[in-house]
């Protein structure tokens, strides 16, 4: 039996560099103009998973990603890199989950892979920043979990010892597998793209993709089936629909508020001398510095 | 209705940490309004007197499980403590830091238990909701307020159906108050060794490096925080060099922590570190609701920013129109010509 590590990526837009704009008059982000990623720390859980492969030979590295249609670029992405293959989660009735829906329906299909031997993920997504997905989909697969690994020092078909990065230290824990494990973004940083997976998985689409495709690729997809990437449905998966959604979510979003800024009468300065000069005169004379 | 309940986090020290005793002081105003009981949850070894670092804080009840299995902090085993406190007690709100321990724990509860969690709240209130889809009022509901993604917007999160309505919250965010001195509570002690399975217990510390917290901004008087109009690492060393002379700490925004400018503990905002200081001096940093979050209840605001329109302006006292590598070397030198 292969050692086999199913990896939770996620595609996110890239909040990180919000530039002015990205901003909408309303004060609202243009998500239209941001980049949609890989996240960044699901980059770090993808390359610990490859180092393991690197010194096994019988590793198999399997990405799970859910989201929309073009959330296969996930998949792309990591094959390029050196993942094996990967699913796309997708289905209308996944929108609106947040995160205990979320996990629901990825432990579902990490168990439609059984048998494994360990879950990775990101610590946290950049688009919410919760941090919560890892936790509760080991939970939903009652697996011991590990978050904020940084160094796996030791893997076998039993066990697996690894260095965490927590607030004020590191710690060094072994726990039994299956496991899940949550990377911190300390991790070694992901590899490059491979240009030999490159060219072997390029064309590698979903059904759905290859329906907007001009090209036919059906002569090509029957010499190498490998470059069908696989959909699961909320049927593939067996799901409880009242689980999935807006229905299997327990936050709700009550409202949204823009936040109405109290102006402040600020000063106006520039960076001339005299203005920094006496800037800093005013601010020594009323004591809050110095 | 149920009670509030805040899980209590250790320090190395065994001292109950700053952010349990921040919620604590959050829960007991929530208690008091909704007209119910605030219980705290201590988890750990050598736990002797442990909960007269609680009462002051106004907390009822404070159940206290004490087995050496339980410290240094692991997952399963306070799980399975926690979630045997809750199935017998069914708390309506549950309350944790969002720090490392908490952000690992709560998630596990939530999805146990299948209630929400919101992290990182900046504000927790109560209030009412009125579903228009099933026609149904809902009264005293926990408002869990953070930014969301997307510009300047704040959203409410809530739960209607699933209890406990659960929350993490960042260090700092919520204010620390002694509720009364004398306050006394109940001591409720939970059996552990009745509770832990073999199962609750593969996971083992095999080493531990813990260290003092070098970086101390929360308590600093005046912090010059960098954002990602810093430009650059180096540029970075200008605002340490006025920090030096200000006797201040360097703080960050996280475009300037994702840049690699600064590192992560420096991080203030909604998911770094709330930072109250005299002088908040903000240098290229446009001041996002996830940003100001953390520092908009600075005594004084200066900002150093190339665009005059940046959004951080509007809550500064003083914006400052030039670039941060010009503007900085200025203020050392000024300060040091006017301070003698
Ligand atoms: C879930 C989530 C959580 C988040 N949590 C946080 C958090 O805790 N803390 C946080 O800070 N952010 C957080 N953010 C990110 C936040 O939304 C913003 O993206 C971030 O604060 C922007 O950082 P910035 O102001 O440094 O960068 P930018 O928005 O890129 O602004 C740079 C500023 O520098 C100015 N500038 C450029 N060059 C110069 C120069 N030479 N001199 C002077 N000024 C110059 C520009 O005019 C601009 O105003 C979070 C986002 C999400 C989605
Ligand atoms: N839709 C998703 N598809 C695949 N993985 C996900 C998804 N959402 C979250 N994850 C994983 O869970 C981690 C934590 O996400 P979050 O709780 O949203 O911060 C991410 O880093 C991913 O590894």
């Amino acid at each position: 039996m292969s050692f086999r590590i199913i990896v939770l990526a996620k595609q996110v837009p890239d909040t990180r560099n919000v530039g002015k704009d990205a901003m909408k008059a309303d004060g609202t982000v243009n998500r239209s103009v941001l980049p949609a990623i890989f996240n960044p720390e699901d980059l770090n859980a993808l390359e610990m998973a490859l180092r393991i492969k690197d010194q096994r030979r019988d590793c198999e590295v399997i990405v799970l990603t859910m989201g929309p249609f073009r959330a296969a670029e996930i998949i792309r992405e990591a094959m390029y890199r050196g993942a094996d293959r990967g699913y796309l989660i997708t289905d209308r009735k996944f929108a609106g989950s947040d995160t205990l829906a979320t996990s629901y329906a990825l432990s579902l299909a990490v168990k439609k892979l059984e048998p494994y031997h360990l879950v990775l993920s990101g610590r946290q997504a950049i688009d919410g920043d919760t941090a919560q997905v890892g936790p509760q989909t080991a939970e939903k697969l009652h697996l011991p979990q590990i978050t904020y690994v940084e160094e796996v020092k030791e893997v076998t078909e039993k066990h697996i010892i690894v260095k965490r990065r927590l607030e004020r230290g590191v710690e060094t824990v072994k726990s039994p597998l299956p496991a899940m494990i949550t990377v911190h973004g300390s991790a070694a940083a992901c590899r490059q793209r491979v240009s030999k997976l490159l060219m072997k998985y390029k064309h590698a689409r979903t059904v759905t993709e290859l329906q907007n495709e001009t090209k036919d690729y059906t002569e090509l997809y029957d010499q190498r089936p490998y470059l069908q990437l696989q959909e699961w449905s909320v049927d593939d998966l067996n799901a409880d629909v009242s689980m999935l959604g807006l229905s299997g979510s327990p936050t709700k979003v009550k409202k949204i508020d823009n936040v109405v800024f109290v102006h402040k009468d600020s000063k106006k300065l520039t960076a001339s001398d005299e203005d920094i000069d006496g800037l800093m005169k005013e601010l020594i004379n009323s004591h809050v510095i110095g | 209705m149920n009670n509030i309940f805040v899980y209590c986090e250790l320090t190395e020290e065994k001292t109950i940490a700053d952010v349990s005793l921040e919620l604590l002081s959050k829960g007991r105003r929530l208690a008091t309004e909704l007209g119910v009981k605030l219980e705290a949850v201590v988890i750990g070894s050598d736990l002797k007197n442990i909960e007269e670092q609680i009462f002051p804080f106004g907390a009822d009840v404070v159940h206290v499980a004490d087995d050496k299995r339980l410290f240094p902090y692991t997952t399963l085993p306070h799980s399975a403590i926690v979630l045997n406190i809750f199935g017998q007690e069914k708390p309506e709100i549950a309350l944790f830091g969002a720090t490392s321990i908490g952000r690992d724990l709560a998630p596990r509860i939530a999805s146990a238990l299948r209630c929400g969690l919101t992290a990182d709240c900046t504000s927790l209130e109560i209030g009412d909701h009125f579903e228009n889809k099933t026609q149904t009022e809902y009264k005293n509901l926990l408002y869990q307020i953070r930014p969301a993604f997307g510009g300047n917007i704040i959203a409410t999160i809530i739960n209607t159906e699933t209890r406990p309505q659960m929350a993490t919250v960042r260090e700092g965010v919520m204010k620390k108050e002694v509720y009364d001195p004398k306050y006394k509570g109940k001591v409720k002690k939970v059996d552990a060794a009745a509770i832990l399975k073999d199962e609750d217990l593969v996971v083992e510390i095999i080493d531990r490096q813990m260290e003092a917290s070098k970086i101390n901004i929360k308590n600093a008087q005046v912090i010059i925080a960098g954002g990602y109009g810093v430009g650059s690492r180096e540029n970075f060393r200008l605002l340490y060099d006025l920090a030096d002379v200000l006797g201040a700490q360097v703080g960050a925004s996280r475009a300037a922590v994702d840049a690699g400018f600064s590192e992560h503990e420096r991080q203030i905002g909604q998911t770094g570190i709330t930072v109250r200081p005299k002088l908040y001096i903000a240098c290229g940093i446009s001041g996002a609701v996830q940003h100001r979050a953390g520092m908009d209840q600075s005594a004084q605001i200066i900002s150093i920013n190339t665009d005059p329109n940046a959004p951080i302006n509007q809550i500064a006292d003083y914006t400052i129109i030039g670039s941060v590598s010009e503007v900085i070397p200025k203020m050392i030198k000024y300060y040091k010509s006017n301070s003698k």
